[in-house]
């Protein structure tokens, strides 16, 4: 930063004011939430937090949403980079509205896009007298948490590697062409060690999404105990069942990930422009 | 949606067209749309046929009864009271990061995103338990007679956490941009610091912080996992749109559910044009102020 320049809020005791408001704020309203989520499931020690761990429900959804995870995040790489290469790389009509339309699950709640897929492969829905006939079950079954959680997650490795594709331009892959290099070389040694950071963080942002998607999932599951209840059902579950201390146990795994989300962007910081 | 250009990097016409040398282009945009078109299009045309199906009159009569209408001014009064809140500290968590350096600083950088990383249920079951009565915050605020849970309060904190991030990251990167040039030419000229920034800074970054402002309320009327379990969900007292709908769905009254949801998705879609406006904006005046 521009330290000699004398800029606004340069004055010691009002810089000192803001960082303290902002410090203070910031531990009450969004530290505090995530400590407390370890204190409570640690409350009662390590022997009930691990007994609850390994209850047979619990960790069963933990099985589920780490299939679901397997299953959506490998498709929404590959979709993510589709997009950013079919955007990104050429020019065609109708650019813009792809990209708006890539954000759009983005801007809808995860309740709607539950209901949406309820509406199209439910019971009562468009495909669902089809879907029976062909004893097909899509709904309050794995498919149908997949579906909803491709949903949610579509536009998270997009939009990270879309920016950065758009912004390091075509010219060295132009110039693998004149070399000779067909398209998977292109892809394998000139975009992807370019892109390699944004992939992995966008990546990882999409898992913490995909594991932790409750509201669409929870439309489309059915909740039912020990067969379609992913993780963040099960949080729900325990704490209606007014086990407190089981619900902060299951969160805390969740919480991890999502810790780990966080250091791998703290970590990738910096380097996703390499 | 089977309009798939057919001649992408056939040799044909490719010296003129230099953007189309590179390969995949079929390949790649061919997915595109598969994908968008499977996963996001067919399904929200099938929300849109719902609500096509039950016809204008149903639908009005749905989206204005009671329990709706109360549920639709709930959800709206919170969103309202957690994206004024995350205006104010947003715009305070960027300026602090961008414009001061002070030991951690790089950890409070990192908590801005817990918020997009940490799973809506786990923040609705925590922010409850610290806000009920023998939680962290409620032992103390319990006793001084402010309810948090199970109130309109606590649906507005459980909006303004999971939409912290939005107006933060959106300022940030344009406060970076500014040039100091434009700050130094007010002070020599004598303005005070707080002069300098309702006269210069804050013009330059009000588009990018209406447009995180939008998108902060837009995700506040769609938030769903953190409110249900901090909101007690009464009817007509703390029950949210989307709650709503989802009950209308457990009771199979498939047509209330749409209607809701489209009432909602309607919202989504005018507020994501409005926040794609209001960045194009935003982008314009980056560009004219360097």
């Amino acid at each position: 930063m521009s330290a000699a320049s004398p800029l606004p809020g340069q004055s010691r005791r009002g810089e000192s004011i803001l960082i303290g408001l902002a410090v203070g704020l910031t531990l009450l309203f969004i530290a505090a939430p995530l400590a407390f989520i370890f204190a409570r499931a640690f409350s009662r020690g390590w022997e009930v937090y691990a007994a609850n761990i390994l209850h047979p429900m619990t960790l069963h959804a933990i099985w589920l949403t780490t299939i679901t995870a397997l299953i959506v995040v490998p498709l929404n790489v590959a979709f993510g980079i589709a997009a950013a290469w079919a955007v990104a790389k050429h020019r065609f009509p109708g650019r813009g509205i792809l990209v708006t339309i890539i954000e759009i699950p983005f801007s809808i709640s995860p309740i709607i896009a539950g209901i949406c897929y309820l509406l199209l492969y439910g019971r009562q829905g468009l495909l669902g007298p089809w879907l029976q006939a062909n004893d097909l079950q899509v709904m309050f079954a794995l498919p149908g948490i997949v579906l909803v959680t491709m949903f949610v997650t579509a536009p998270f490795v997009a939009r990270e590697v879309l920016p950065l594709m758009q912004a390091q331009g075509s010219e060295q892959e132009q110039a693998a062409v004149t070399l000779g290099a067909n398209g998977w070389q292109i892809f394998t040694r000139v975009t992807l060690p370019n892109i390699k950071w944004a992939l992995l963080y966008g990546a990882v942002l999409c898992t913490a999404r995909a594991v932790g998607e409750f509201g669409g999932v929870s439309v489309v599951s059915g909740n039912i105990r020990g067969q379609t209840n992913t993780l963040p059902l099960h949080v729900e579950l325990l704490f209606n069942d007014l086990n407190a201390v089981g619900a902060f146990a299951a969160a805390s795994t969740l919480t991890l990930i999502a810790v780990v989300a966080l250091v791998t962007k703290a970590a990738l910081e910096g380097r996703k422009g390499t | 949606m089977t309009a798939i250009d057919a001649s992408p990097g056939a040799p044909h016409g490719a010296p003129i067209r230099a953007k189309r040398v590179l390969p995949g282009f079929t390949l790649s945009l061919g997915t595109t749309l598969l994908y968008l078109t499977l996963i996001v299009l067919i399904p929200v045309i099938a929300l849109i046929l719902k609500g096509a199906e039950m016809g204008p009159e149903r639908f009005w009569r749905i989206v204005t009864s009671a329990r709706a209408v109360a549920a639709f001014q709930i959800t709206l009064t919170a969103a309202v009271i957690a994206t004024i809140f995350n205006a104010l500290y947003g715009l305070l968590m960027a300026w602090v990061l961008v414009r001061y350096e002070f030991p951690g600083k790089r950890i409070l950088d990192a908590l801005m995103d817990v918020p997009f990383a940490l799973p809506t249920a786990v923040a609705g079951l925590s922010l409850t338990a610290l806000f009920s009565a023998n939680g962290w915050f409620g032992a103390i605020l319990h006793p001084a007679g402010i309810p948090v849970v199970y109130t309109i309060w606590g649906i507005a904190l459980a909006m303004a956490f999971t939409s912290v991030p939005f107006v933060v990251r959106t300022v940030q990167p344009v406060l970076e941009d500014m040039d100091p040039a434009l700050e130094q030419a007010a002070v020599t000229l004598g303005a005070r610091p707080w002069t300098i920034f309702t006269r210069v800074v804050f013009p330059a970054i009000l588009p990018a912080w209406l447009a995180g402002c939008t998108t902060a309320f837009a995700r506040s009327l769609g938030e769903f996992g953190a409110i249900v379990f901090i909101a007690g969900n009464l009817p007509f007292r703390t029950e949210i749109a989307a709650l709503l709908a989802f009950i209308r769905l457990e009771e199979f009254d498939y047509n209330g559910a749409a209607a809701i949801a489209l009432v909602l998705l309607a919202f989504a879609l005018v507020l994501l044009l409005v926040s794609n406006l209001l960045q194009f904006w935003a982008s314009r005046y980056r560009e004219a102020s360097r």
